[in-house]
């Protein structure tokens, strides 16, 4: 197990060492950079003060310099300055993180807690009514677009209800946070929760007609255990896998989300600052991502041990 | 005998009441909130060329002289004085002397004195080489200034090399604020500070901007409100939803769109909603360097097949305004009347008759049903620009032009203009005055740097300085109709159409004019209160 998660962690540094390569070259690939968008906002051109700005920048620099000095800084935990706010990229980068990530974590939470249950209940239930509803259900959530979702969301609330749930201020409480940010969580989750309802029905399905199914319920075992400490228990591997994987899609469902919803969290941020090719703010962002997905990746793995003893990782 | 007395005293009482209950009704307090469209790219007003930057960030700042923020009309008998309290003109009309308002202080407590308005032009003339600013759009605006000369802490002479009457309008300007001396460029684009009714306290990129009022505000009572608090919201249908939902006072200048307008009037009916002109002018550009458009009678043939009305009537239920160069009456000064506007190439009523000389060029250049010109028409990718950019091409077809629409990332829209890496293009330019020379110098003259086609022409040059030194505003309409008329013949930049759009607000809000014929100048908020 110890070699197992040495080389694993190998593995990570590689993997995160090449998206640090392809982050830095992709964006600079990009037609533009910042001189070209500051300089485009005001109407005119100037190649002198252009390039005065690009030297400024550390834009004159050769590809190379650029990402050594960029790694170099990252080594030291200076993430360099934000081309447009001129702060501290990582001032910019902080406050925004917890935002995004409670807003993930609750969608996550709504997709589990939603999609699981749900799961089974259509497969215990297969070929009823209510199997046809909830897979009319997860159907929706697969094919509805989240901002389309979120938009429908708004409207629904200014019509009924004469409020509008999006973010103007920082909640006071906790609680308050987590009510608001529900809303737009259940957008971007119902998608994810849709798929984990199809995955755990389908895996349930085959679970239940396994030999060790009617051997439990041959011994007296209550209906809820049957299903759900036995069935659920192996067929639950594949949903985790498939959480693990929309933990990684969630970022490309949250940037909808935080536009539609007006919420300030890194995903909206990414896309404000890409636009801008506010490269130190887009590279340390995006490493950022590739970090936690790394890292969920890695979790997901260490959970298939701990939910299925039978799998072991060689030495 | 007391009768008298007594019907004098009541009279008085209810002339008193009389005058003064608007004073009275003026409620003191409450936060202002609005919201922003887009994320600003910094604080400093003389570095952006945006509305974005401008609406948020006039609050902080004084001008010397400014429009009437309580007058809808931006013209020369509308600037009142602002850190000035008075101006005159010496006889040449080469120097303008301001005598400044004494006891100004920033926001930081330091004086304001005139060495601030030395060094605010010194940086605007590209004087102050140590801590120039990182672009400086409005450069051409200040061209005929020679010097500013103090004399004490309280006056201050703009020195011009020749009369320009312009000056004060420009002056005038939201995009004209007066800077510290003793704060970097750097920090004005982050952390500004002003003399103005509202200080700067918080600006989160791409989230809020907020600003408190300024307890030591030189107009005594102003500025009514507490504070005022912008919130970013990018999605458009995300903040119009707000703004009915009752979050926001206030929607962005000029952000419903005429057919948003209507939804906006029906679902909150309580919302008072101005459309006027937002001084952009949606035009055809057109590269003469490049064959076939190098031969006059070429682009003669666009200007000639463009259907202004059509498009207008698309875009904007009919709203948006047919003009030429300056915007058109009733709002602009200086437009051409229509009547007049209709006898320049291009803007004749009889767009069959004009499509049919077109295609005669065409057929005599060799081009025809089966032989068609293919061209790209080159366009930024916004809809606003798209959107007229498929109209155009459309409209080329009917004189054998066959376009195919280009769209230019963003980002480099006017660097490949600038380049001239384009045949045929759709662009939009936005006017912060209604004045000849703000407009002129900045879009013809040669050399101006926001001149994006680089049209030159000495002619034009000479005229357009000549109705600079006009100080009669009617010689000066002939003398600007008659560039209008080159301008149209060269086909520099044809316009298509000005755009209008709706600001809408609260009927809570109060105090706040809407100004007609510029977006750029009414953003103090020093005389606006709330009554929730």
């Amino acid at each position: 197990m110890g070699a197992y998660l040495i080389r694993r962690l190998l593995l990570m540094a590689l993997t995160l060492f090449g998206m640090s390569v392809l982050i830095f070259v992709m964006l600079r690939l990009v037609p533009g950079n910042i001189t070209d968008i500051i300089f485009d906002s005001a109407g005119f051109v100037n190649p002198a003060k252009k390039a005065a700005i690009e030297r400024q920048l550390g834009l004159d620099q050769p590809i190379v310099t650029q990402y050594v000095s960029w790694i170099a800084g990252l080594a030291r935990g200076d993430l360099g300055y934000a081309f447009v706010s001129e702060k501290p990229a990582l001032d910019e980068i902080l406050p925004r993180v917890p935002v995004t990530a409670k807003l993930a974590v609750l969608a996550l939470l709504f997709s589990v807690l939603f999609g699981v249950p749900l799961g089974v209940i259509s497969a215990v239930r297969q070929n009823t009514a209510l199997d046809y509803a909830l897979r009319v259900v997860s159907l929706s959530g697969l094919s509805l677009p989240s901002f389309w979702l979120g938009l429908l969301i708004l409207m629904a609330c200014v019509n009924w209800f004469g409020w509008i749930p999006i973010y103007r201020s920082t909640p006071g409480s906790f609680w308050s946070e987590v009510a608001l940010l529900s809303i737009p969580a259940a957008a971007v989750g119902f998608r994810s929760s849709a798929l984990v309802m199809r995955l755990t029905r389908s895996s349930m399905l085959e679970v239940l007609r396994q030999d060790y199914i009617r051997t439990a319920r041959a011994k007296g075992a209550s209906e809820p255990t049957v299903n759900y400490d036995h069935a659920l228990r192996n067929a639950v591997l594949p949903v985790v896998t498939i959480i693990g994987i929309e933990a990684a899609f969630l970022i490309g469902g949250l940037i909808v989300t935080e536009t539609v919803f007006n919420i300030p969290g890194v995903a909206r941020f990414l896309v404000e600052a890409i636009r801008w090719r506010d490269y130190p703010i887009v590279q340390n962002l995006v490493m950022f991502i590739a970090v936690v997905v790394v890292v969920v990746n890695f979790i997901v793995d260490m959970t298939y041990v701990v939910l299925d003893p039978r799998i072991k990782f060689e030495e | 005998m007391r009768v008298q007395p007594a019907l004098g005293a009541a009279f008085f009482v209810l002339a008193a009441t009389l005058v003064m209950t608007p004073a009275l009704a003026q409620k003191q307090g409450g936060t202002l909130r609005i919201y922003h469209r887009d994320n600003l790219p910094s604080a400093s007003i003389h570095e952006e060329a945006t509305i974005s930057t401008v609406q948020p960030f006039m609050a902080v700042f004084n001008n010397l002289v400014l429009f009437d923020q309580g007058k809808k009309r931006n013209a020369p008998e509308t600037i009142v004085p602002d850190l000035a309290e008075s101006w005159t003109w010496d006889p040449t009309g080469t120097r303008l002397t301001f005598k400044l308002r004494p006891g100004v202080k920033w926001h930081d407590g330091r004086p304001f004195t005139a060495k601030d308005v030395q060094c605010t032009f010194n940086k605007l003339t590209g004087k102050d080489t140590e801590d120039d600013f990182r672009r400086n759009p409005r450069a051409v605006w200040w061209q005929n200034l020679k010097e500013v000369a103090v004399n004490g802490d309280h006056e201050a002479t703009l020195v011009l090399n020749r009369p320009q009457p312009s000056i004060l309008s420009m002056l005038a300007s939201g995009y004209t604020p007066i800077y510290p001396c003793h704060v970097k460029a750097q920090a004005m684009r982050t952390n500004p500070i002003g003399t103005g009714p509202f200080k700067f306290v918080e600006f989160k990129r791409g989230d809020t901007v907020k600003f408190v009022r300024n307890p030591e505000y030189w107009k005594p009572g102003r500025p009514y409100l507490d504070a005022i608090e912008w919130k970013v919201i990018e999605n458009r249908s995300t903040r119009i939803l707000a703004f009915v939902a009752g979050e926001f006072d206030m929607t962005f200048s000029a952000d419903v769109s005429v057919p948003l307008l209507k939804d906006v009037t029906e679902q909150a009916p309580k919302a008072i909603c101005s459309l006027a002109p937002t001084g952009v002018s949606t035009n055809l550009i057109v590269n003469p360097a490049v064959a076939p458009f190098n031969d006059a009678n070429v682009r003669r043939a666009l200007a000639l097949a463009l259907d202004r009305k059509t498009m207008i009537d698309i875009l904007s239920q009919g709203k948006f305004s047919l003009s030429g160069v300056m915007l058109p009456p009733p709002e602009g000064t200086w437009g051409m009347p229509p009547e007049l506007l209709q006898t320049l190439p291009g803007y004749a009523a009889d767009i069959e008759k004009s499509r049919a000389e077109a295609r005669k060029i065409m057929e005599g250049l060799g081009y025809g049903p089966n032989k068609t010109l293919k061209v790209k028409v080159s366009t930024r990718n916004i809809a606003i620009y798209r959107d007229p950019a498929v109209l155009l091409i459309d409209q080329l077809k009917s004189i054998y032009i066959d376009g195919e629409l280009e769209v230019i990332d963003t980002s480099i829209w006017h660097a490949k203009v600038t380049r001239k890496e384009y045949s045929v293009g759709l662009n939009l330019t936005g006017v912060g005055v209604d004045d000849p020379d703000v407009n002129l110098y900045e879009n013809y003259s040669c050399g101006s740097e926001r001149n994006l086609t680089q049209y030159c022409n000495k002619d034009v040059d000479a005229l357009i300085e000549k109705q600079s030194r006009e100080p009669d505003t009617q010689k000066r309409k002939q003398i600007v109709w008659e560039i209008e008329r080159h301008l149209a013949e060269d086909l520099a930049r044809p316009i298509i159409y000005y755009e209008r759009a709706a600001t809408c607000w609260q009927p809570q809000l109060k105090g706040f004019v809407h100004h007609e014929n510029s977006i750029y100048n009414n953003w103090r908020f020093e005389d606006v209160w709330l009554d929730r």
